[in-house]
């Protein structure tokens, strides 16, 4: 029998760059996957005739520079195309269209609030400044601040330097805006409700707080520390879907000798005198391995695919609380043409942005209400994108498909567990809240897919449904995260590691986990490094 | 030429620390108080008549230092060792008792688990209490004694261990609903634990950042939080604390409402040099001490036009709405509580987390809740001189309450929400409603309008992290000094906070007379 150097299970974004990694420097690797197909949430679908659904995640921006040129993920056939422009609709149906040009973009926030489009600048520039600085520390291991080794201080004093050449007014602000509230921290620069709605969505988006939560601004400035081809703050597409992504890496793996086995559900991780030694799939097979890498969730690894017993006392109990909220839901839709909406102006490339359902900050954060109470809102934030307005692969001539986001959907509803009925009673109040702002757009629905936390979870293995593994408040960050003490890519079991959105820095599509889990599994294995450091093309 | 050398605005406890503490070093003080009395909103007020007590109606982390080198005791404040049993109390009779280090009516479990997580947060609390009676210097200091705080504290969290450090880090943080789904399973005492790191913020159990600092905060007392009233009452501890100001040679004005803080101009910038009263007096002082809130003394007696623009907006950007309300009954018998034997209890109607959560919901958007939560004592129980013999005072916090109600506080949405008060205590103590001899509600609005504490916020800013230690109120202010020469802050806006605690007083006065031993 075939004994492999590392097992990684899930073939997510992560896990495949944590396996091209290790095969880069030589491993022999294989990555098992659950699904017939591989990418995770990062997938991309057919699941109508013609049309591919990118069925979970939709969007992309984390996705490191350095690893998409590292690994020559271009050359495997990945292409981000950037967004062009943003609508978002208030209640009341007034709209705000974003526009590339910042001229533009001035004037029609003025004729909002002329003391809004002065302050826009500033915002950006504050936030732009915020995010360089936790771009920095994407592609690095956390240090341990409860560690004395010299590689944890050395880092320690890294980040301290760094925070510190912010100077002591920014350093400030900066605690400030880690710690606050979406809406506190809109309400320093903008009046207008509308724009603070617009600017605040990405502060909630898989998240279960709501935009008057503290901690929300953070998560905020998470969605728009990515770049597209070097703009930084943009938004892209992969042409194809998200699938692409995964399917680039996947390629750059194989090239590199890696393995992947579809269909390949892990039920155990196998553990004997304490060390990780292979898996037990979930048809009986066992492999083994020297090391075995979980991209799976901090929660499901520890809580279902390891024997209580095999773990150290208390880790149990910390993956038990770890917290991963189910909070959105997913509602692909194929369309016979493209929607029109109310009150936008017949501009092509307003539609080859988003749309913005965002209604109003007291809609937003009642629809986070509703969530507490263990229910959809009949008035949801949605988040929708109609790719195939300019990537024609993703569905047939002529025709559309849309992808919409919707926050916040209960991982299990107050009055009992998803049901079919529910499941679609919840798309229809979708629909009907874009029906709202777009007469008509029933009737152009040829397919629609529905997903709640239920069907992510189901499909995906996220628990909960949560898109990033695990909340990211400052109890789950940097050094936090998963775990205090375990944040460093290496698990209570020898041999065994996480690469997954559990770990540092969190979810988003951006390959980091994957790729410093294997800078770290290099380090023990006494390998040379073949992950890359960020560039930082911006300073 | 100055008539004194500090000029203090405001006679809440802080302000009568931080004179005492300056007095005591032989400057001469006037502390100036707009009201008729002092103690600020743990001033005893006569609500009805011969019915009197205080906003503030318990004890939980007053200062022992201050408490003993100010000689309170010698003037009548005697913090008795008997602690308040906290009651979580349940409609089904069912209610939940948290006395000290002893519980009842949970579980196996939750009792077990009650002793390990109080050992916790115990040690937890340990590690900040020195802090809180510490000035927090800047980030990047290079004074030596204040680098050396930062040390100190580096050193207290890594004294605590390896396994501890890391889970300080985290439940630091840590929306205060996680830490008890962590460790309890019955709602209400879920509900009873996390109340003190909830109460007088703009914070439900769901949210992340600063409420299990609050809680710790107040664990910072002699009896691990657990609250009390002295042998007295809340007015033996603002006597004690006149009493100990006037011996130390304070002079002491109430009615003295200050308009405004006089400003002029030295060869260093703009600089206090004494106050204007509302009647016109001026009066001279070398060093003016603010114990109003950020806001009031900034925007109000400073006046925007002396301040940088930047500070202006920081000031403008504190939060410092409060959510709390209170509520005031004359009762002509002691009430009867079903399952509450002691009637010094502290009572808790908060049946779940969720509850709390709710309510906290309403308020958001400026209403108040159907179901309020709220937190009851007889002060009047262990105080006789609050009510006329045979008959009972009753307070209460109301959370939450929005400072702007929408459509406003007029006085039929007061009354409505003053029936409701009455018809949930009516579950609690079936036939309350017919001991009322009279009662009042008053509002955060009126908190602001009685105590001019701007947004009636308890702690005069909100203590969430971005608003604490090193940047309370805001970073250029958060060292006491201000940015006018001679004019200093040593209210509940500054560290630590505030909750009838006195370390912003104290450490006020440390740095004041620091200041002026170098000059």
């Amino acid at each position: 029998m075939t004994k492999y150097d590392a097992i990684i299970i899930g073939a997510g974004h992560n896990g495949l760059t944590n396996a091209a990694y290790l095969a880069k420097a030589g491993l022999n690797v294989l990555v098992v996957e659950k699904n017939e197909y591989i990418g995770g949430a990062a997938v991309t679908r057919e699941m109508h005739d013609g049309w591919f659904y990118s069925s979970c995640s939709y969007v992309c921006s984390m996705m490191r520079q350095s690893i998409h040129r590292d690994l020559n993920l271009t050359k495997h056939g990945l292409v981000l195309v950037p967004y062009l422009g943003t609508v978002v609709f208030a209640d009341n149906g007034d709209t705000m269209v974003s526009y590339n040009s910042e001229e533009a973009e001035y004037n029609q926030l003025r004729r909002r609030s002329p003391h809004d489009a002065d302050a826009m600048f500033r915002f950006q520039a504050d936030l732009a400044r915020y995010a360089q600085l936790i771009r920095k520390t994407l592609l690095r291991t956390p240090p341990d601040p409860t560690s004395f080794r010299p590689r944890d201080i050395k880092e320690l004093l890294w980040l301290a330097k760094e925070f510190w050449s912010l100077g002591e007014k920014e350093l400030y602000e900066y605690i400030r805006f880690f710690t606050m509230s979406a809406a506190d921290f809109l309400d320093d620069y903008f009046e207008d409700d509308l724009i603070k709605a617009a600017m605040a969505s990405p502060g909630v988006i898989g998240t279960a707080l709501g935009v008057y939560s503290p901690g929300s601004a953070y998560i905020l400035l998470h969605h728009v520390m990515g770049d597209v081809d070097g703009n930084i703050g943009a938004w892209g597409l992969a042409r194809g879907g998200m699938g692409a992504i995964s399917h680039a890496i996947a390629s750059a793996l194989t090239e590199h000798g890696g393995e992947i086995r579809t269909n390949a559900g892990v039920d155990k991780i196998t553990v004997k005198n304490g060390k990780a030694v292979g898996v037990v799939l979930d048809n009986g097979d066992e492999l083994h391995a020297d090391i075995v890498v979980s991209n799976m969730d901090a929660k499901r690894t520890f809580t279902q695919c390891m024997d209580k017993n095999d773990l150290p006392p208390g880790i149990y109990d910390k993956a038990k609380n770890f917290k991963i909220r189910g909070s959105s839901g997913k509602v692909n839709i194929a369309l016979s043409g493209l929607p029109k909406f109310n009150n936008v102006p017949d501009n092509r490339y307003i539609n080859r942005g988003g749309q913005g359902f965002v209604g109003s900050m007291e809609t937003m954060e009642r629809a986070y209400d509703c969530w507490k109470h263990g229910r959809w809102s009949e008035d949801p934030f949605i988040e929708s994108v109609i790719p195939s307005a300019w990537d024609p692969t993703v569905a047939p001539p002529g025709q559309h498909w849309m992808s919409n986001f919707v926050q916040y959907c209960p991982p299990v509803l107050a009055d009992g567990p998803w049901t079919p009925e529910k499941r679609d009673a919840f798309g229809q109040t979708v629909i009907n809240k874009i029906e709202r702002y777009s007469p008509g757009f029933k009737d152009l629905i040829v397919h629609m897919e529905v997903r709640t936390p239920h069907e992510i979870e189901a499909e995906v293995g996220l628990t909960e449904g949560n898109i990033f593994q695990g909340e990211l408040t400052i109890d789950q960050l940097l050094f936090n995260r998963p775990f205090p003490g375990y944040a460093q890519y290496r698990m209570p079991i020898k041999n065994m590691y996480m690469c997954g959105s559990s770990t540092h820095p969190g979810g988003g599509v951006s390959s980091a986990c994957g790729a410093n889990a294997a800078r770290e599994i290099l380090i023990d294995l006494k390998r040379p490094n073949t992950v890359p450091e960020d560039d930082f093309y911006d300073e | 030429m100055h008539e004194y050398d500090n000029i203090i605005i405001g006679g809440g406890h802080n302000g009568l620390i931080c004179a005492t503490y300056l007095a005591r070093k032989g400057q001469s003080v006037l502390l100036l108080e707009a009201s008729n009395t002092l103690g600020g909103l743990a001033a005893s007020r006569e609500f009805s008549p011969d019915f009197r007590v205080s906003v503030a109606h318990s004890l939980s982390h007053f200062s022992e230092a201050v408490s003993k080198e100010l000689r309170l005791a010698d003037h009548g404040y005697s913090p008795c060792g008997e602690i308040l049993d906290t009651v979580g109390l349940s409609l089904d009779g069912q209610h939940v008792f948290v006395s000290g280090a002893q519980i009842s009516g949970v579980n196996a479990s939750d009792k077990d688990n009650y002793v390990s997580y109080m050992a916790t947060l115990k040690r937890f609390a340990g590690a900040l209490k020195p802090f809180w009676m510490k000035t927090m210097p800047r980030i990047g200091t290079t004074r030596l004694s204040e680098i050396t705080t930062f040390g100190h504290l580096g050193a207290k969290l890594r004294l605590l261990g390896k396994k501890d450090m890391g889970e300080f880090m985290r439940v630091a943080t840590l929306p205060s609903r996680d830490l008890m789904d962590e460790n309890f399973d019955s709602d209400i005492l879920k509900a009873v634990l996390s109340w003190d790191g909830l109460i007088g913020s703009k914070m439900a159990p769901r949210s992340p950042n600063a409420s299990v600092l609050n809680m710790l905060y107040r664990m910072s007392g002699q009896y691990d939080g657990a609250h009390f009233l002295p042998s007295g009452g809340i007015k033996s501890l603002i006597d004690a604390l006149h009493g100990a100001a006037l011996a130390a040679g304070v002079e002491v004005r109430t009615g003295a409402e200050v308009n405004r803080v006089v400003i002029d101009s030295d060869d260093k910038g703009l600089c206090a040099s004494g106050v204007e009263l509302s009647s016109g007096e001026i009066i001279k002082g070398a060093c003016v001490v603010s114990s109003a809130d950020p806001k009031r003394t900034f925007l109000n007696l400073v006046g925007a036009r002396n301040l940088e623009i930047d500070f202006v907006n920081r000031i403008n950007r504190l939060r410092s709405d409060g959510y709390v309300g209170k509520l005031h009954l004359a009762l002509d018998s002691l009430p009867k509580f079903l399952g509450v034997d002691n009637p010094a209890s502290r009572m808790i109607i908060a049946p779940s987390l969720d509850a709390i959560e709710f309510a906290f919901d309403d308020a958001k958007y400026g209403e108040y809740s159907e179901s309020p939560v709220m937190e009851i004592i007889v002060p009047s129980v262990k105080d006789m001189s609050l009510a006329p013999e045979g008959k009972h005072v009753l307070s209460a916090h109301i959370m939450y309450l929005p400072h702007a109600l929408k459509g406003g506080w007029t006085e039929a949405a007061r009354e409505k929400l003053y029936q409701k008060l009455i018809d949930i205590l009516e579950l609690y103590a079936p036939g309350i409603s017919s001991q009322i001899i009279d009662g009042e509600m008053l509002t955060p609005a009126d908190l602001e309008t009685t105590y001019l504490n701007t947004g009636g916020h308890w702690h005069h800013t909100e203590l969430s992290m971005d608003q604490m230690l090193m940047m309370r109120p805001t970073y250029e202010a958060a060292q006491y000094s201000t940015p006018i020469n001679n004019l200093y802050l040593c209210g509940a806006g500054s560290h630590p906070g505030g909750g009838l605690m006195g370390g912003p007083g104290h450490n006020a006065a440390k740095e004041i007379i620091g200041t002026k031993k170098k000059a």
